[in-house]
Parts: C-alpha cells; sequence; structure tokens
C-alpha cells in the first residue's frame, strides 16, 4: 500500500455511482465536512461490522453535519443490495471502475489483496484532509476518531 | 483505545471494587457473538474470583436488532428494583425470544410488576440511560459488540475463554 494521504493535502476529487444511475462528487459536498470511509467488502459476516456500526452512529455525524460516505470496490448492485440488507442511511459508493483508482489516489488500495485498506479520512468544509487514519485490516477502527477530528474542526 | 467513561456509580458492577481487574463489556442483549460471550464472562469470573469485576454497559445495535434496544430497557428497569443481574441472565438465556412477552414473564418470574415494566418500556423511561451508555462506548472506541475493555484497555483479540482469561492474567501482572 502507498502513504496514506495525511492532514494538509487538498482531498483528491472523485465522482463515483452511488446507485445504479446517479454519480456523486466528492465537491458537490463542498462547505461541509465529509466523512471518507473506505472498507475492504461488503457482506462481512459480523454483527457490528464497521458500516453497520457507523450506520448506528451516523445521528452521531449528523449532530455534527458532516455526511459519511462508505467507499469499497464492490460494484453498485453489491452495494444496493448489502445497503439495503443492512438498513444503511448513508450512500456507499462503488470504487468499481477502474478498481480501486479513488483508493489509489488517496494511498489507502491493497494491491495484494485487490480491496481497499480500512481507512478513515475526515475533509474540512473547504476539501482539505484534517484527520487520516489506516486501521489493520482486522481491526474495525470504531468511530471515536472521527468523532474527535469533527469536533476539532475550526468553526 | 481506552475507556472513556470510567466506572462509577451509574454502573452495574458484580465484584469487588477492590479488585485488581475490571472487566467492562460493551453488549447488545439481541447480538449472537453477546450471547456466546455470556456463558464464556461467567467461566471468566469463576476462574478469577475476587481478582475480577465486572461491568455491563449497554450498546444496542438497533438497525440491525429491533428488540436489542427494548431489552436494554427492561434490564434498566430491572436494575432500578436491585434485579439488574437476574434480568440481564435471563435476557441472554432466551435472546430467541426477545420481546414483550418475554420481558412480562421474565418479571413476572423475578418479583417485578409486570404493569410496572410494560409502562416504563412504552414510555421510554429508561431510553436515555441507555443511549448514554451507547455514546460512551463509540466514543471509547467500541466497534461492534461484544467490545470488552480490560483495565481501560480495549480487548483487540478474540473473547473466547482461553483468550480473556491470557488478557486479564496479563493485566493482572502488570504493575
Amino acid at each position: 500500500m502507498d502513504m496514506i494521504l495525511a492532514a494538509g493535502t487538498a482531498a483528491p476529487d472523485f465522482t463515483l455511482h452511488v446507485t445504479p444511475d446517479q454519480k456523486l462528487s466528492l465537491k458537490e459536498l463542498r462547505g461541509k465536512p465529509v466523512i471518507l470511509a473506505f472498507y475492504p467488502a461488503d457482506w462481512s459476516p459480523v454483527c457490528g461490522d464497521q458500516m453497520g456500526l457507523y450506520n448506528e452512529i451516523l445521528p452521531e455525524f449528523h449532530k455534527l453535519d458532516a455526511p459519511l460516505l462508505g467507499i469499497s470496490v464492490d460494484g453498485v448492485w453489491c452495494h444496493e443490495a448489502f445497503a439495503k440488507d443492512r438498513h444503511l442511511h448513508f450512500p456507499l459508493l462503488a470504487d468499481f471502475e477502474p478498481k480501486g483508482a479513488v483508493a489509489r489516489s488517496y494511498g489507502v488500495y491493497r494491491v495484494e489483496d485487490g480491496v481497499c485498506g480500512r481507512a478513515l479520512f475526515v475533509i474540512d468544509k473547504h476539501g482539505v484532509i484534517t484527520w487520516s487514519y489506516c486501521s489493520p485490516m482486522a481491526v474495525n477502527p470504531g468511530a471515536d476518531g472521527i468523532l474527535e477530528a469533527l469536533e476539532h474542526l475550526p468553526k | 483505545m481506552t475507556l472513556r467513561v470510567p466506572v462509577g456509580e451509574q454502573d452495574h458492577v458484580q465484584g469487588s471494587a477492590e479488585a485488581k481487574c475490571t472487566l467492562v463489556e460493551y453488549g447488545d442483549y439481541e447480538c449472537p457473538h453477546c450471547g456466546r460471550a455470556y456463558p464464556t464472562v461467567k467461566r471468566v469470573q469463576k476462574h478469577f474470583g475476587m481478582k475480577l469485576r465486572f461491568i455491563f454497559r449497554n450498546f444496542p445495535l438497533v438497525e440491525m436488532h429491533p428488540h436489542a434496544e427494548s431489552a436494554a430497557e427492561t434490564a434498566e428497569y430491572a436494575g432500578t428494583k436491585d434485579k439488574f443481574w437476574e434480568m440481564h441472565d435471563a435476557l441472554f438465556e432466551n435472546q430467541e425470544q426477545l420481546g414483550g412477552t418475554l420481558y412480562l414473564k421474565l418479571a413476572q418470574g423475578l418479583g417485578l410488576s409486570p404493569q410496572e415494566l410494560r409502562e416504563a418500556v412504552e414510555k421510554r423511561e429508561f431510553l436515555a440511560r441507555v443511549k448514554n451508555d451507547f455514546s460512551g462506548g463509540v466514543r471509547s472506541g467500541v466497534n461492534g459488540t461484544p467490545t470488552f475493555f480490560i483495565n481501560g484497555k480495549r480487548h483487540d483479540a478474540p473473547f473466547e475463554y482461553e483468550d480473556l482469561v491470557q488478557a486479564i492474567d496479563a493485566a493482572l501482572a502488570s504493575p
């Protein structure tokens, strides 16, 4: 894996499918802090897997007015089925074609596994990364780091 | 990752405040992994005896588990009548049947008023307490259920009996 983009770096813009017929660009969210959560794959078998956990914590992110975007290399239809099954209330973006290109631009693509690493970014309202963290693959990073980073953003 | 909400008077505690090791579980009554951990924790408690105290805090994953929150509220209600652990145990032992009917039956079995319990759950009297546990857990880095903290440090390893015993032994051995 390359080096994960660090705080102070401008967040690379991207446009990815968020539903089979809709795309979302990072720059559309300018003006608000944004949370990017890269993760290896949909359909993780445990209760409270990373996306499921963030889904439960979503109200706390909303209090801080920060949209959350999940990103993996899974395709749109896979994301759609996964989000429906887990009742996810935030968008999952498909970094599918060219595979992992966005993850690569953030330095969090795992070439050896062909998936995104478990990496988190908080981006401020001007589009600059203010916090980033890459967790070991087997460890769900939780949300404490995200909340702390959001609370440290200048008002 | 460290426990941000210290063990205090608000907590449900088994064991002595003098114990050298404190095990905190953030759990969900409907989570099958917590259900599996429940007898394990009992064995661990038996093994360490007075050296260990155990605290259970609520971390219901409500989007995944429709009964998790009402079960947590039921245990909290029982807690106000000094029957927290009895209800906690009964809920895990009947995990497959969580829901209003079971809660009332368990309340009756513990000599609690089913009527009062029903009202407390309907009025969501204990929801704030449950949500407060949840928020504290999020701040401490709870990353799924169950999440254990041993002397305030998140246990990032499996939670089979041997794993927990080993981790607690290590905590007891460190100064």
